[in-house]
């Protein structure tokens, strides 16, 4: 890596062409690209080197679209299925031009990611299983970092850690300047175009407290600490287009005991449909049968945030022992339900007459070892599929808290990466990629791999767009580029 | 030996990764651990085993160091692998051999070359012994030829009886059953293969590892294939001199360009390119994912490796002059010291690491 003099100084001494403000995939995409169109680039990290990289660092896998099988998907994924699983989980909320766009750009993606270093893993190696829609990262989206941080800086990209960028300075929608914070004080960077890739506000605790109220305080954030949105705050108050619904959170079910931040995947509890939940009162509150596709995560995430002190236990007996994924940490085990649920702190007997009821409502039978998922009857809720009496010690626990994933607010783009204001036009020389605009495409719900597709289609888009602007001056002359 | 912490921190890690798995595809190891369900200390230690430590799942891991799950597996690893070596060991050494591995090695040694000169120049009129000795006898007029060929066979044999006992215990532990049976005739040629071309430390794309720092390389690899074919070379050299010696009646020393002096040559000369970048490799790296109480077994290691071919190499090119007598007593010293301490040095890694692999390729073999 370059040694750089301190900000300050090195801010007044030279203007960069581009700026990229925030290191994570879509933002090391956007350097590199732009790098690549021949621009000179200075990259503001927050985190620390060893945190660098935001919520790319517990990235798992990419989805892209895909005529044939190849060493890393098998089948085939055509545009049109994309599009469609993308309108299914948002209910329409996305901008079908660019979502469309992304989609077809998407199968494009991979043979340049390879050249800057991200590897996949093959389907022929190890235990991975098989994957028609997305591509799994070899070694998760740190190991993706660590490439981009290595051609970024043997390309000649700048880079400052531990650097916080907290304004804009506008001029007629033309930003002229950011203001960063660093080794204690704020300094003024300038550059030709700016990309903004800072990622969205879901760990800013105050800001889930407007929506959530003290129930916030229950939550665990999945990911990095750092994405407090100040940068797409400061954005929509100088008067750029908000895209996506602010009051709305993914949250998924985790472990109660994971970290108050980046738990990140492992935290995630994969088991729920086997046994049963219960709030802190003992009492089942939704059917656990009811979901059991990758939805469910949600689905329960959102369900224990309104559970009373946003917490849920999931109770298993040892009928269900090597069904289930392993977990971040063993269950919490006792010899019968009345010792489990003393040692959650639950009421031993609300929990006893839910599983009784539970156990004499269940409608199956078990053969054996093998298992016939039942459902049960005459009880509420219902559950409507693997129902199995909760009758053979030892008994385990696995106790939920709602974890935020992210927050769907953004800044409104266009098909160039452009950020929109709310008068409609765009800023020119201000891109923005990543989740800081996924809502554009992702109003609603979730698809696996998803979040690094937007991100490098968009971080790729605009970079080049940068660069270009960056290098000819002049926006509005030239003719539309594809 | 902190055992049971070092048992405890690898096992946290080993279910971390379990529910993780992004490390997939990058070593065995990670395929090993997905097909074994438990986590019990005798898991550990396979898996530990297996690892090459190439460090590309270190660089990789959103938990690693300073996240507070704090997950580092090869560090962790390595330390169970020093206690494979400690608690396999027969016979059973104190556990200062292994606790403070290399004073015990630099001290054998010493003692070695100690014993080896006095005897020598017991052997020997002092007059005769700081002469050149380009007479009949050649090298066996220093140490005669049967005392040469008793000496090493005992420390040769002493050594693979001693490693045959360790190895039967840990596959005993490993899972045990018939080592030789239709799945292991299977997954041979798969497990040669592993061992000659140590595939594992690929990155599963064929990268390479990460020895220094996150960027990656294969300088380690090829120090080590230095090393190893550095080892088969020297030994393939003694095995021509035996030979020409005993079958052809050519009697030592040999011209520069024969074959022994060649491969002799060769060898110690790999041996010294190997180990010496491995000792480069490992001052320079990023020492995160290094464990500190290891460290002094490594460099014992390397430094007995070096100072092998060093001498070998010195007893070459001084062999006609009158230091010629010293120094190959001293060179037979080392490698006296060299097949004694293999049970008790980090060299002892090459038995565990192969049975490791042969006991994943069986695994795997099993699974499908």
């Amino acid at each position: 890596m370059r040694l750089l003099p301190s900000t300050r100084s090195f801010a007044s001494s030279r203007i960069y062409d581009v700026v990229v403000v925030g290191g994570g995939n879509a933002g090391l995409c956007a350097a590199i690209m732009a790098r690549q169109s021949g621009a000179t680039v200075l990259l503001l990290e927050q985190a620390a080197r060893d945190l660098r990289g935001g919520n790319s660092r517990h990235a798992r896998n990419l989805r892209v679209a895909h005529r044939m099988p190849g060493r890393y998907m098998h089948g085939l994924y055509l545009p049109n299925e994309y599009w469609e699983d993308l309108i299914r989980v948002t209910a329409g909320q996305t901008n079908a031009s660019l979502a469309r766009s992304m989609i077809d750009q998407s199968a494009h993606v991979m043979p340049w990611m390879a050249q800057c270093g991200a590897r996949f893993q093959s389907l022929r190696s190890g235990a991975r299983r098989p994957s028609r829609k997305t591509v799994f990262l070899l070694g998760g989206g740190k190991a993706l970092l660590n490439a981009y941080y290595l051609t970024a800086e043997r390309l000649g990209i700048d880079i400052l850690y531990e650097t916080e960028v907290v304004s804009f300075h506008f001029d007629g929608g033309i930003a002229r300047g950011v203001t960063a914070l660093t080794g204690g004080a704020a300094a003024t960077i300038h550059a030709k175009a700016f990309v903004v890739t800072s990622g969205g506000i879901q760990s800013d605790i105050d800001w889930l407290k407007r929506y959530w109220g003290d129930a916030a305080d229950g939550f665990l954030i999945r990911g990095t600490a750092y994405a407090k949105g100040q940068i797409l705050k400061d954005l929509l108050d100088q008067g750029a287009a908000p895209v996506g619904n602010p009051a709305q959170w993914h949250i998924v079910a985790v472990d109660a005991r994971a970290p108050k931040f980046d738990g990140g995947i492992v935290s995630r509890i994969d088991c729920l449909p086997l046994g049963i939940v219960v709030d802190r009162n003992g009492r089942r509150f939704h059917d656990e049968g009811a979901n059991i596709g990758p939805e469910r995560y949600a689905i329960w995430g959102n369900l224990v945030a309104q559970c009373p002190s946003q917490i849920a236990y999931a109770i298993f007996d040892s009928k269900i022992d090597g069904l289930s994924r392993p977990s971040l940490y063993p269950p919490i085990r006792a010899p019968t339900i009345a010792e489990l649920a003393a040692k959650l702190a639950l009421n031993p007997s609300s929990v006893m007459a839910t599983v009784d009821a539970f156990n004499a409502a269940v409608q199956n039978t078990l053969h054996g070892k093998s298992v016939s998922p039942g459902h049960t009857e005459y009880i509420a809720p219902l559950k409507s599929r693997w129902a199995l009496p909760i009758d053979t010690p030892p008994f385990d626990c696995f106790p939920l808290r709602p974890g935020v994933t992210f927050n769907y607010l953004g800044v409104k783009v266009d098909q160039n990466a452009h950020v929109l204001m709310t008068n409609g036009r765009e800023s020119p020389n201000t891109f923005a990629a990543g989740s800081i605009m996924a809502a554009n495409v992702l109003g609603r719900g979730y698809l696996a791999g998803i979040g690094i597709a937007i991100g490098t289609v968009f971080g790729r888009i605009a970079g080049r767009e940068a660069a270009y602007y960056a290098n000819s001056g002049s926006h509005k002359d030239r003719a539309p580029r594809h | 030996m902190q055992t049971p912490e070092a048992i405890k921190t690898a096992r946290r890690a080993i279910e971390i990764c379990k529910a993780c798995r992004y490390c997939d595809g990058y070593c065995i190891v990670f395929e090993a651990m997905e097909l074994r369900r438990g986590c019990t200390a005798a898991d550990i230690g396979y898996l530990a085993n297996l690892c090459h430590n190439c460090r590309n799942c270190y660089y990789a891991c959103q938990y690693a160091p300073p996240h507070e799950f704090a997950i580092n597996l090869p560090k962790s690893f390595s330390e169970i692998r020093m206690d494979t070596y400690r608690r396999y060991a027969w016979p059973h050494p104190p556990d200062i051999i292994f606790r403070r591995n290399g004073v015990a090695v630099a001290t054998f040694t010493a003692l070695a070359i100690a014993i080896t000169v006095t005897l020598t120049l017991m052997l020997r009129s002092p007059s005769g012994y700081f002469k050149p000795h380009l007479d009949q006898a050649g090298f066996y007029a220093i140490v005669p030829w049967k005392i040469m060929v008793s000496v090493a066979g005992a420390a040769i044999g002493m050594s693979l009886v001693s490693l045959t006992v360790s190895l039967r215990r840990f596959w005993r532990d490993m899972g045990g059953g018939r080592i030789f049976n239709d799945r292991v005739i299977r997954v041979l040629s798969t497990v040669i293969y592993d061992v000659l071309s140590l595939r594992n430390m690929g990155g599963g794309e064929g990268h390479g590892c990460n020895d220094r720092d996150e960027s990656f390389s294969r300088a380690r690899r090829y120090c080590h294939h230095a090393t190893f074919y550095g080892f088969m070379l020297c030994s393939a050299s003694t095995i021509v001199a035996s030979v020409y010696d005993h079958v052809l009646n050519w009697r030592a020393p040999y011209p520069l360009l024969s074959i022994p002096v060649v491969l002799g040559t060769g060898g110690g000369l790999c041996f010294i390119v190997g180990a010496a970048g491995f000792g480069l490799i490992k001052l320079t790296g990023d020492p995160s994912p290094v464990s500190r109480s290891m460290l002094g077994s490594d460099y014992a290691m390397l430094g007995l490796l070096l100072v092998l071919a060093g001498s070998g190499l010195a007893v070459l090119a001084l062999r006609d002059t009158a230091g010629m007598s010293i120094l190959l007593a001293i060179h037979l010293g080392i490698v006296l010291s060299f097949f004694l301490l293999l049970p008790y040095s980090k060299l002892v890694h090459g038995i565990y690491r192969t049975a490791a692999l042969l006991r994943a390729a069986m695994e795997r073999e099993a699974s499908k």
